[in-house]
């Protein structure tokens, strides 16, 4: 048996029906989506229609051509960001951003000339909102916040920080690859003008898939330019959406087990979710307190995703993981996690931690296992 | 227009997209829509198109204007209503 605890890298096991969409596509179906006008061809259409529409029912969209799909989010970042920044556009973002935020920005830098302002955490939380607020200037083009930290599992405010960015007229991107399908998210109601998703984590999804919401309000330069099954006697591509943003043939196959991981989502309950996912955190995050030497970092607040980063005494992370792998299977992830960022904020740059990171699939009887093992490991080491 | 076209009520689209959402919105009113490829004469636009029977005309031009649904061509009994068309760029 396998014990997997890195569901913010991945999450895996999908459910059940998620490998059937997929078995089902590339066996039964196999047309290219909007091309040709045949019956494998419109199945392959509707896959992606239907998807598309799962997912605005989740986020909370009335329009859902404004979904792009991309190949995860990373993808969808750069398009945001490449879409909007111009020459000398200053960039406000968190101190707890991924590298598929970070790094866009650094080349975008040197490109570009955009500077980028990290604004820090405060005593009572993750942004420090007021001075977020005093470095908005005349040149500030868009706020980048990630919504829930891949380090630390803490939800970052976006709702305060979403109406900051319309007092100013700026706009508000928040990177969803840890929130979606984790917990309940109304785009609507937080105000982002782009909101980009990876289909993989919290959506159950298979990888290679995730998105962008665009808001209504908002044009973005696409990445890529080439065919769309829409307007072929023209040789420019097309200007609406979602066509504009998604030239050549897509992941069907991975759309389609997306869909089926939305849909079961949707299905179990958004509300439902969450609860459990809170509930596996506060229930690790107590059992680890149980070990002696153990150091845990970030917040212990009720509302947080199951993802916590800690270290056990003065082993090195990436030895505990080894261990947890070799001697017990049990999955976990060591380092830096793509965000040296949120590592120097938390102050575990360079060395990083050791991350557990739970899905809905987890059970509390498991992390009790995982105690167990890192008990026997702290003594034995 | 040519005679083969004299009967003929189709609604085209600029995008797969569209055409998928008007199906959609179409069946759950009750309406019945087929989807079929384009013909050459109408457009070279998107692949597909949908296609409703003449006698169900007045009912769909009414579901286009309510949900203000994203066409390019309709076509009614071959000929192109164009003055209740919500065109993608022009809303």
């Amino acid at each position: 048996m396998i014990f997997y605890f890195d569901n913010a890298a991945t999450s895996w096991p999908k459910p059940e029906s998620v490998y059937k969409a997929m078995d089902n596509f590339a066996r039964h179906i196999g047309g290219n989506p909007g091309r040709s006008a045949h019956r494998l061809s419109i199945a392959g259409a509707k896959i992606i229609y239907e998807t598309r529409e799962l997912l605005a029912n989740l986020f909370g969209i009335n329009d859902s051509s404004r979904i792009i799909f991309t190949a995860n989010a990373t993808e969808a970042i750069n398009l945001g960001l490449k879409g909007i920044l111009k020459k000398n556009d200053n960039v406000i973002v968190s101190s707890f951003e991924h590298n598929s935020v970070m790094r866009p920005l650094r080349f975008l830098e040197k490109e570009l000339n955009i500077s980028i302002t990290v604004v820090p955490p405060s005593s009572s939380g993750p942004v420090d909102i007021k001075e977020l607020e005093k470095n908005i200037s005349d040149q500030t083009k868009l706020i980048v916040i990630s919504h829930i930290s891949n380090v630390t599992g803490e939800i970052l405010p976006v709702n305060e920080i979403g109406s900051i960015a319309r007092k100013y007229n700026i706009l508000f991107m928040v990177d969803g690859a840890q929130s979606a399908g984790s917990i309940p998210i109304n785009l609507a109601e937080i105000g982002v003008s782009l909101f980009a998703f990876t289909g993989h984590k919290g959506l159950m999804g298979p990888q290679g898939t995730g998105g962008l919401y665009i808001a209504p309000d908002v044009d973005l330069i696409p990445l890529k330019q080439g065919g769309t099954g829409s307007r072929s006697e023209y040789e420019e591509q097309p200007d609406f959406l979602p066509d504009k943003y998604e030239a050549g043939t897509p992941n069907t196959v991975g759309i389609a087990g997306l869909g089926a991981g939305v849909k079961f989502i949707l299905n179990t309950g958004i509300e439902k979710i969450w609860k459990k996912k809170k509930s596996l955190s506060q229930y690790l995050l107590e059992r680890l307190k149980s070990i002696k030497d153990v150091q845990i970092y970030g917040s212990f607040k009720e509302d947080k995703l199951p993802i916590v980063s800690f270290n056990l005494g003065k082993i090195q992370p990436s030895k505990v993981a080894q261990l947890l792998d070799e001697k017990y299977k049990i999955m976990v992830r060591p380092g830096l996690h793509c965000a040296p960022l949120a590592h120097r904020t938390i102050g575990t740059f360079p060395e990083g931690t050791v991350r557990i990171s739970l899905g809905y699939f987890n059970t509390e009887k498991e992390i009790d296992y995982l105690i167990k093992c890192l008990k026997k490991i702290n003594k034995s080491v | 227009m040519s005679k083969e076209n004299k009967q003929i009520c189709v609604i085209t689209f600029h995008s797969t997209y569209y055409a998928l959402k008007a199906e959609d919105i179409f069946k759950k009113s009750g309406v019945k829509v087929k989807l079929i490829p384009v013909p050459r004469s109408l457009s070279s636009n998107c692949g597909i198109c949908l296609e409703f029977s003449c006698r169900e005309k007045e009912k769909i031009l009414n579901l286009v204007k309510i949900h203000k649904i994203k066409t390019e061509k309709i076509i009614i009994d071959g000929s192109p209503i164009l003055n209740i068309v919500w065109s993608v760029n022009g809303q």
